[in-house]
Formats: structure tokens, sequence, C-alpha cells
């Protein structure tokens, strides 16, 4: 009963999906108030009904209703009650249902948070929500209902894959989809802003924290990701260029120049065109995404299980949202005036620079992930791009980007003398200079140029940081006035960019030092056998085999001795087989630090008790992860400024007083 | 007019990647070639299952059409396409040989006393170092063979009765029409 209540409600959202994308679209255009207000309550009953669906199916789930082939594809009734939850979006269907919960709950949010706006451009915002609804929806309902009931029931579901079996996996996914799905709302204000032909200081400033917060949670989600394949894959990677991982990491890059682009365009009233095509790619590259990882297209780790037809659905999808905005883009823009003029050199060309750069990256990444494709598709044979391609251009584009993102904060709006900001950053660049060489040359054990080059950015960009907390240390007259200044508008703005930035410069150390400086080692170990590792002696002391709640492990025991024969660590890596989907999986024993990890995964066994083993150490490794909570901190603190608040309490403020004030405010 | 040309840029572009993405659709790509495919078979040499005396080698297999099919006991999937196996034994078109990848002596031939036996004859990879010259990434894995001993074809994962009639059993004939 309760599947068929979840595909009625399912069914029920599909039909107010079409009300809200329809109506209020057609009212704000012919001036019918009365189908304008049609959106919020369409919206509300969207996401109610939604609600419902995903509730019958976590309840499925929970009574192990394997009546449901999706649960009984994917459920079990040994499963640990939180994996129970978190099947619901472990395969493909529910995964589904999860991404359009999340979205009526963006347009929700939007509906809730907006009451300031007019209420013709709510109800176009919340239109085109509804039109990427219609599509999820019937995607759901027509190629992938995870509702379908089998006959005859099977007494025992075929359990959740066990690679998902694991806590980082369970929350990495809704993380994602909010951060994909978020970036709809910068899409759907984009696209209302071109239908309605206003491009203006105010979408801009309506946009940002939107923008902010689907980044956040799209930092968070990558990061999560990356996490759990260091611990859980078993060889200490935490990035592998895989599709899926560039079908999100490019939306993120998009939307790291979007949140950008937004700053010029709401403060200085450029890039209007620019930012707004920004806020389309972004939300059309999770889309994009999506077709990726489940069409089948592309080989990866991650794939669903594919199926031509759904491929099918979501490429005509993509056709109508992406090839209708950008349709839309191509006949409004043009209209759109230019912002205000500026100088060859000041903080508009920086941020249209590091723009460049990131959209370029990501063209970069698409064609190295699609190269696949491409090369089968014209028949010229089978390449595969690996590590080495994606890595390269990393290693060329990144310094370039990290030396204007040091020249950015301390550069002026509008124009900028050279030979001024030269002289405020020649502390920055001989400190770094002097780190990089330092650390290149072999003067205090052997010289590495990567992790010089690595060192010398870091320091420039967090040298050029405390430049410029110094500089609004100076404006703001000493301590009293920074204190006075926090909370107040636009220093969220600013102390979010001075974290998020430092967590940059935090993350490019970690990744530099972990693929510089890691040592590993491939070894076969007796039960008692010593080995040494980086200053440090790793004692096998065998392995037994363990019971899990629904698999069965081997667990090793090894013990880590440093320099003067202390213990620091006592690492229990596993083996792990779950008993209905007999793939093994290992479990690393890790010994987690702020300076470096030890690492120890178990390979076969050998006989005898030996056992094969993967020893890593690894430096710096958690400044990775560390830099991107830091961004995500950065974020939080940015879409948290005041000046947001009082643009959703106040109607809107005219463009141009606010950039009058914001010229008043000076550096910031 | 071109003031209007450059903002359909990106929408070129899009459709582009979309006929990409549309020809996708219908390509696989799970179809790695092998390397090995067009080349001569790595020499090997190795006991055989039932006589540990006796030993089976790549000259073995050479001089009519082969199959080497790579195979253990501990693999799941070998179990499921062992019907397959059977099938293509009873047509008589082909000799099948097996390497018994990384497993028990013991345990594979009772394997093949319960499910039955398709081999001509199966060498006993104990180590898998074979199995590693063979770019064996996984069991099962399944290779054929022309006469003069080199690859022509490889599957990766379970044979299926799909892929018996559409590719490997056309394919022999094929090469066994070729002198």
């Amino acid at each position: 009963m309760t599947p068929e209540l979840g595909n009625f409600a399912l069914i029920l959202s599909l039909c107010l999906s079409l009300v809200l994308a329809t109506f209020p679209l057609i009212g704000s255009i012919n001036n019918t108030p009365g189908w304008v207000a049609l959106a919020k309550p369409a919206a509300w009953g969207q996401f109610f009904f939604v609600s419902i669906s995903f509730a019958a199916l976590v309840s499925a789930f929970i009574s192990n209703d394997f009546s449901v082939l999706y649960v009984a594809q994917n459920g079990n009734t040994q499963l640990p009650l939180i994996y129970k939850i978190s099947a619901v979006w472990g395969a493909h269907e529910g995964s589904l249902l999860l991404w359009a919960l999340i979205l009526s709950g963006w347009t929700v949010a939007v509906a809730l948070f907006s009451r300031a706006l007019p209420p013709e451009i709510v109800a176009r915002v919340l239109a085109v929500m509804g039109m990427v609804s219609i599509g999820f929806l019937s995607f759901l309902l027509f190629t992938s209902n995870p509702f379908d009931r089998v006959f005859p029931v099977p007494l025992e579901g075929g359990d959740l894959n066990p690679l998902l079996q694991d806590f980082g996996l369970a929350v990495h996914p809704p993380m994602l989809y909010m951060g994909y799905v978020g970036l709809s709302v910068a899409f759907s204000f984009a696209l209302a802003a071109l239908i309605g032909g206003k491009l203006d200081a105010a979408w801009a400033r309506w946009s940002r924290p939107w923008t902010l917060v689907a980044w956040v949670f799209l930092t968070l989600g990558i990061v999560l990701g990356s996490w759990w394949a260091y611990y859980e894959l078993g060889w200490g990677g935490w990035w592998f260029w895989d599709p899926v991982e560039n079908a999100s990491f490019m939306p993120w890059l998009v939307a790291t120049a979007l949140i950008h682009s937004l700053a010029v365009t709401e403060k200085r009233g450029a890039f209007k065109r620019w930012t707004v095509l920004l806020a389309l790619l972004a939300f059309s590259l999770s889309l994009l995404g999506t077709f990726l990882v489940r069409s089948g297209v592309l080989t990866s780790v991650h794939s669903f299980a594919a199926d031509p037809a759904r491929g099918l659905f979501i490429l005509v999808f993509l056709c109508i949202v992406i090839g209708g905005s950008l349709t839309v883009y191509a006949w409004r823009a043009p209209e759109v005036t230019s912002g205000g003029k500026f100088d060859l050199l000041c903080r508009e060309t920086l941020l249209l620079g590091n723009n460049l750069l990131l959209v370029v990256i990501t063209a970069f990444i698409l064609l190295g992930t699609l190269a696949p494709l491409i090369y089968d598709a014209m028949g010229w044979g089978k390449i595969s791009v690996g590590f080495p391609w994606f890595t390269t251009m990393f290693v060329i584009f990144t310094p370039f980007l990290i030396i204007i993102m040091g020249l950015g904060p301390l550069a002026r709006w509008k124009k900028q003398d050279p030979g001024d900001l030269a002289r405020q950053l020649r502390i920055a660049l001989l400190l770094s200079l002097a780190a990089g060489v330092l650390l290149a040359l072999p003067i205090f054990h052997e010289g590495n140029i990567w992790g010089g080059l690595a060192v010398m950015l870091s320091v420039w960009l967090l040298s050029s940081l405390v430049l410029s907390l110094r500089q609004r240390w100076r404006y703001r007259k000493g301590i009293t006035g920074i204190l006075k200044d926090i909370g107040s508008r636009g220093s969220g703005s600013y102390y979010g960019m001075v974290i998020a930035h430092l967590g940059v410069a935090v993350f490019i150390i970690g990744v530099t030092f972990v693929t510089q400086f890691d040592v590993e080692q491939d070894i076969r170990m007796s039960p008692g056998q010593t080995v040494e590792l980086a200053g440090h002696t790793f004692r096998f002391d065998g392995a037994r085999a363990i019971q899990g709640p629904n698999y069965r492990a081997d667990q090793g025991t090894i013990r880590v001795f440093n320099k003067d024969g202390k213990e620091v660590a006592i690492l229990s890596p596993e083996k792990r087989t779950y008993l209905v989907q007999t793939r093994p999986m290992t479990e690393a024993g890790i010994d987690p630090g702020f300076t470096r990890d030890i690492y120890v995964s178990l390979g076969e066994t050998l006989g005898n008790g030996d056992w094969s083993l993967r020893l890593y150490f690894k430096p710096l490794v958690r400044w990775i992860w560390l830099g991107g909570i830091l961004m995500g901190i950065g974020g939080l603190l940015a879409a948290s400024d005041r000046r947001y608040r009082m643009a959703m309490a106040r109607k809107t403020v005219p463009a141009r007083a606010a950039a009058k004030r914001l010229a008043a405010e000076g550096g910031s | 007019m071109t003031r209007y040309l450059r903002y359909l840029v990106p929408l070129a572009i899009f459709f582009v990647l979309v006929a990409f993405l549309y020809r996708g659709l219908s390509l696989d790509p799970k179809r790695v070639p092998s390397p090995l495919v067009g080349k001569p078979m790595p020499e090997f040499s190795l006991p055989r299952l039932q006589d540990p005396a006796a030993t089976l080698s790549d000259t073995d297999l050479k001089g009519k059409v082969s199959i080497l099919n790579i195979w253990a006991t501990w693999c799941v999937s070998c179990r499921a396409e062992h019907e397959v196996l059977l099938l293509l034994a009873k047509t008589d078109k082909v000799d099948i040989y097996g390497l018994n990848y990384k497993d028990e002596r013991a345990k594979a031939k009772q394997w093949l006393l319960q499910l039955g036996d398709p081999y001509v004859a199966n060498a006993f990879d104990a180590d898998g170092r074979t199995g590693i010259n063979w770019g064996v990434y996984g069991a099962p894995e399944t290779f054929i063979m022309d006469r003069q001993g080199i690859i022509r074809h490889k599957h990766i994962g379970p044979l299926t009765v799909d892929a018996l009639n559409n590719e490997i059993l056309p394919l022999i004939a094929n090469l066994q029409a070729t002198p």
C-alpha cells in the first residue's frame, strides 16, 4: 500500500510542477496577479508530495518490503538501519528521487526567502525551477520508477553495494546533490532575468547568496567524496580524474567563477552577459554530469546501471533545458547594456582573468573527460585520458590562477596604479620567492622543484592576504574599528573571501606535499616481522578473522614505532567480504595527523599467516580536505553577509545607490 | 548581424556536444581492446591440472583454432559462464583449453567433476604468473587464437549465449575457413 501511495504522490507532484512551470510564467508576462500568485502554493505542494513519495521509499527499505523491485535489489534485512536509509539513494532510481526531493526543497526555499522580491520575478524563478522539476519527475515516472513491484516476492534483498556501506558515502551524495541542484537557483534567476530583460545589480545581489550556499554544498560534497576514496579504496589516492569526479568538479569550477563574477556585476554593474552565461553553464554542467553518470557513455567506477533508453531521455531533457536556456541567452543577451568602464589594470580585469582561467580549465577537463567518447565516435580508435594529462594541465594553469588571486584582493575597482600595487606587494613577492627557493634547492634536504613552486605560490597567497588584512586594519583605524566592522555590511563577504583563499593555499600545500614527498611500500610480511619506512618501524602482528554485522573480515594488526622506539599507533586494516554481494572490500588502517598520515592496507593472504601489505607515509595529506573545509566555511561566511539579509528585508535598493555606498566603503 | 552571432556560439558548441553524446549512446565504452589482440600468444609451460607430471604449453594450442579460458573456483562469474562453455564444447567446433588461475588443485578437480568438463586440458597456474603475462584483469576471461597462435579476440567477463552466437562462433567459423 505504501509504495502505491508514494507512486501516487509522485504523480501529483508532477501535476503540480506542470502548474508551477506554466501559469506563474504566463501570468508574469501578461500581468495576471492571480496566476502569479499560484507560484508559491504550487511550489509548496510539489515539495509536500515529493516528500511523501520519498518517505514512502524510506519506509519500504526500513520495513524490508522486497515486493518493491528497487528495495529487493538494494535492500537487505541484515543491513544496519543507517545503511537501510542510505540505500534509498544507493542506486539509480532512488538517487533520482533524492535529486527531485532536493530540487523541490530548493524551490520552496526560494519561495520562502524571497518575500522582498517583486512577485513577478519570484514567479518566473519558480516557474523555471518547475520546468526543471518536470523533467526529473517525468524521468522518474516514465523510465526509472522506484516503486515498481516485483513478483514473486524474493525472501531476501540483493543488498546495498558494499562500497556504499560507509558513513562517508552515506552523506556524500546528498551533499553533492544539494550543490548540483542548488545551482539551479542561480540558473533560474539568470533565466528569469533574461526573460524579463532586466539584468541589473539587484539581480546579481539576489543570486549571490543562493549561489554561495550551493557552492558550499558542492565543495563539501566533493571533499567528502575525496576523503571517502582515500580511506575506503585502499591505495591512498584522493582524486582519480574519473569521469564522474570530473562531472562534479566542472560545475564547481564554473560556480567558483560565477561567485566572483557576480561580485563584479553586483558592485560594478560590469560583465553582465558573462555572469549570466556562467550561471547558465554551471547548472548545465551539473545536468551534463547526470547524463554522464546515468547513460553509460563513459566507463567509470561510479556509473549506475546503464540503460540507453534512460540516456536518450536525459539527452532530450538536456537539449530542452540547456539548449533552451542558451537560445534565450542568444536572443536576449545582445540587448543587455554594458556596465561601467574600467582600466586595463583593476580588480575587474583581475577577476575576469581568473574567470577565464577557471573556464579554460573546465573546458580542458570536459575535453579530457569526453575524449574517449569523441575518439570512439569519430572512429579514431580507443584512448583513455588519465592522470598525466589532467595533472599537466593543472600544473600549467594553477600558478597563474594563484598569482592573480594574490593581486585581486589588493587591487582597486575601476582603476589601479601598477606601481602602487607593486609597492604594496613587494614584501609578498620577496617572501614567496625566498620560501620557494629554500625548498627547491638542496639546502636542508634534497631539493624539490615542484615543492618549491607550490610553497612559493602558497606563501604568495598567504602574504597577500595578510597585506589585505593590514590594509583593512588601516582603513578601519585599528582593532576597535575592526571589531565594530564585524557584522556590518560587506564584512562577511570580505572575511569569507580571506578564509576561502586561505583554504586554497592550504589545499595547494597539501596536494603538493602528498604527491611529492609521500613514501609507499608494497611488502610481504610474516607475523612478527618489522620494516622501516620514513623513519618509522612497522611491525606486523598477524591477522585474525572477525565477524561484522553483515560481513566477515580478516583484520590485521600493525604496530608503528617512531625512531625512539615509542609506539605511535596500532593500526587495524581489514579485508572484508560482505555476505550477500561477496565482493572483497578493504578498510585501510589509518593513523591520522595534522602533519602526516600513516596508512596501511591489507592485500592478500599468502599462506602461513603471511600477508601482502601496503604501507604509506603521507605528509600533510589532511591539508587537502582542511583546505576544502576552509573554502566551505569562507563561502558560508560570505553567504551570511548582512547585506543580503537587508536586501531581503527591504525592497530593492537602486543599483546606483548601492554602487555609491560601496565606493564610499573603499577597499573592501 | 555579427553582433548577434557571437551570442550563438555557446549554443553552437552545445549542439556539437550533443551530437557526440548522442553517438555515444550507441557505443560501448567497455569494449577495451587488449594490447595482446593481433599478437602471438605469450609463451607458457605449466603442469596440467589433472596430471601434475604432464605439462601444457603454448605449442599445444598451435596449429589449430583454439580457445583459452581463464577461470577459478573462487570466481562466481566463472560458475555462471560454465554452462555456456559446456554448450560451446558440445558444438565440437573448437578445442577449449583452460587456465586454472590462482586456484587450489583439489577444489578445481572437484568443480570439473561436479559441473562437467568442457576443456581439452587445463593448465594449473597456482601463482598466477602466466595469467599476468596474458594480461588478465580478473577471471573469467577468454582468448581466441588462430592456427598460427595469434590472439584474435579477447572476451572480458563471463561468456553469454548471446556473445557465443553473435561473436565467438562466427569468429571461429571465420578462422577455421582461413588456412
